[in-house]
């Protein structure tokens, strides 16, 4: 099944597509990438060679295979040179809609044959392979950021996907050097419908008075081992980030866990937002945290 | 700085040797009481109140069961102190040191240093059943058996998202397995009946396991 697919289209060259693109190329596929916008077709260019460079210099990859890669990568703005893909990867803007109109178009563009896979974190994929014209070969493959270094890729069938369809995907999945997981078509997947409340919660004690940022960080990096504390992540992450996934996540399930605690809407209308405004729950200056 | 080590029966936080058992003095400022007994251990404690700090080991108590509360205004040079661990699993490095509100700022400083001069992390937390570990993991673990049940994925594909996904060292299921599902019960168990929170209502996977035993 995998040894049908040998090009791979990829819609939407933002944060995650840029990362999939690579890891398509990388794993030895003919890789199209289609964004409407020339802007992020180019920084994205721009950052695939500064990334494959930096894997030369981490003796990850030579240089004539970086050569190789990206003479396999090709970027465009018009959506008909998808036409020769057997899988088109779509990471466009997280509206129904916006996929909606991509993969209808894809649908009269590409060869019966080709699957469609959704990078969506937070819609169904049933309802977004309901607007493909092809929903039977709609499936999710649901990468991590970046995608460029995470192995793992959650895949969902849709109600009406085929299981051939999937099976085809999975093997692509496997053959592209990730680690598929497969999961129902279920709000959030596997990893944001445990992530998000466990974030929430961690908030809570914060608000609640239970203990410092820094304190609860601490408790679960050496008590559990985690990489990070859960506070940590949300700086990184970015508040108003986890505000989208958390709100869709509750929207989709009402479990009171996935809510959003008060104090997060408090500290985006301070500019609190995490690194990016240098002030989350820890202050930052530069690169290093200071205080909690 | 000087410190004591007083024993009161079988100590969950230190079944073993460690650094913290083997550097105690005679008579130290500081007194740890360690030991399922040690809150009876601290009622008979003389002069307890001229000590630097002195740290009682808690099971799922609260330090005030010990100390007594009143109007918000509780805290003295007394505290609380659990080191982290699941069910039977060996204890963690993490010690959560519980404080009231108005524990004295020099008694934490002097409790911190002691626990972290024997090679133990800190974490401060106010006097809540649960502390902190234990009220975000056990919604966590609650979820993930019932999402098994409700057929989400397997459990080895959950084990493998969380730990690929968020660098986890294990899974859920893999972890409640190694730590004790019926340890969990009686855990969570608990928590509900602290809180009243659903979140913390025993899953269906951990009521078998106990009802098992
Ligand atoms: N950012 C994350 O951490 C993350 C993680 C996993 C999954 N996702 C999912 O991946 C998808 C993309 O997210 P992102 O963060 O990369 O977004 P982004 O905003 O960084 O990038 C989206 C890109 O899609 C392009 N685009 C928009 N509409 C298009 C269209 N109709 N045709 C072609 N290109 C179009 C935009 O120009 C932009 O370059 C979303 O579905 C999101 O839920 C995001």
């Amino acid at each position: 099944m995998a040894a049908e697919i040998k090009t791979v289209g990829v819609a939407g060259v933002g944060t995650m597509g840029a990362g999939i693109a690579i890891v398509a190329a990388r794993a030895g596929f003919r890789t199209v990438v289609y964004d409407t916008r020339q802007d992020a077709l180019d920084r994205a260019r721009r950052q695939t060679e500064g990334f494959l460079a930096k894997s030369v210099e981490r003796k990850k990859l030579t240089q004539p295979q970086v050569d190789r890669i990206l003479g396999d990568l090709s970027g465009t703005t018009r959506i008909g040179e998808l036409a020769a893909c057997d899988i088109v990867i779509e990471a466009v803007f997280e509206d129904l809609k916006v996929k909606h109109a991509l993969l209808g178009e894809l649908n009269r563009i590409c060869p019966p044959h080709a699957l469609f896979a959704s990078n969506t974190s937070t819609l169904s994929i049933t309802e977004i392979a309901a607007g493909s014209g092809r929903d039977e070969r709609v499936v999710g493959m649901h990468f991590c950021l970046p995608a460029q270094l995470m192995k793992l890729v959650e895949m969902s069938p849709g109600i009406r996907t085929s299981e051939d369809a999937f099976r085809a995907a999975w093997e692509f999945c496997r053959a592209l050097g990730q680690v598929p997981v497969r999961t129902q078509d279920s709000p959030g997947f596997i990893l944001n419908y445990f992530l998000v409340p466990f974030n929430n919660d961690a908030i809570r004690l914060v608000e609640a008075g239970v203990a410092a940022p820094a304190d609860i960080d601490r408790a679960v990096k050496s008590g559990l081992g985690y990489p990070m504390g859960p506070l940590e992540l949300l700086d990184l992450v970015g508040l108003d980030t986890h505000l989208l996934v958390a709100e869709a996540l509750y929207a989709s399930t009402r479990e009171p866990r996935a809510a959003v605690p008060a104090l997060v809407r408090r500290m985006i209308a301070a500019g609190h937002l995490g690194r990016k405004t240098g002030r989350g729950f820890y202050s930052y200056q530069g690169s290093a945290m200071f205080g909690g | 700085m000087g410190y004591t080590v007083l024993r009161a029966g079988a100590s969950r936080s230190f079944p073993q040797d460690h650094a913290l058992l083997a550097g105690a003095a005679q008579d130290g400022e500081v007194v740890v009481i360690i030991g399922a007994d040690a809150g009876a251990a601290f009622r008979k404690l003389a002069r307890a109140e001229t000590r630097t700090a002195v740290l009682i080991e808690l099971g799922t108590e609260c330090l005030g069961v010990h100390t007594g509360e009143f109007r918000g205004e509780e805290g003295s040079n007394v505290l609380g102190f659990a080191r982290f661990r699941l069910g039977d699993a060996d204890p963690s490095n993490l010690v959560e040191l519980v404080r009231q509100p108005r524990t004295g700022e020099a008694a934490v400083a002097a409790a911190r240093k002691v626990l972290e001069g024997a090679g133990l992390q800190v974490a401060v937390c106010g006097d809540f059943a649960g502390r902190i570990i234990d009220r975000l993991v056990r919604p966590y673990y609650n979820a993930a058996l019932r999402r098994l049940d409700e057929g989400l994925a397997t459990a080895g594909d959950l084990d493998t998202t969380l730990r690929l996904g968020l660098g986890y060292p294990e899974g859920p299921i893999a972890l409640l397995e190694r730590a004790g599902l019926a340890r969990h019960f009686e855990v969570t168990q608990a928590l509900y009946e602290a809180y009243g929170d659903p979140a913390y209502a025993p899953a269906r996977r951990a009521r078998v396991a106990k009802q098992k035993q």
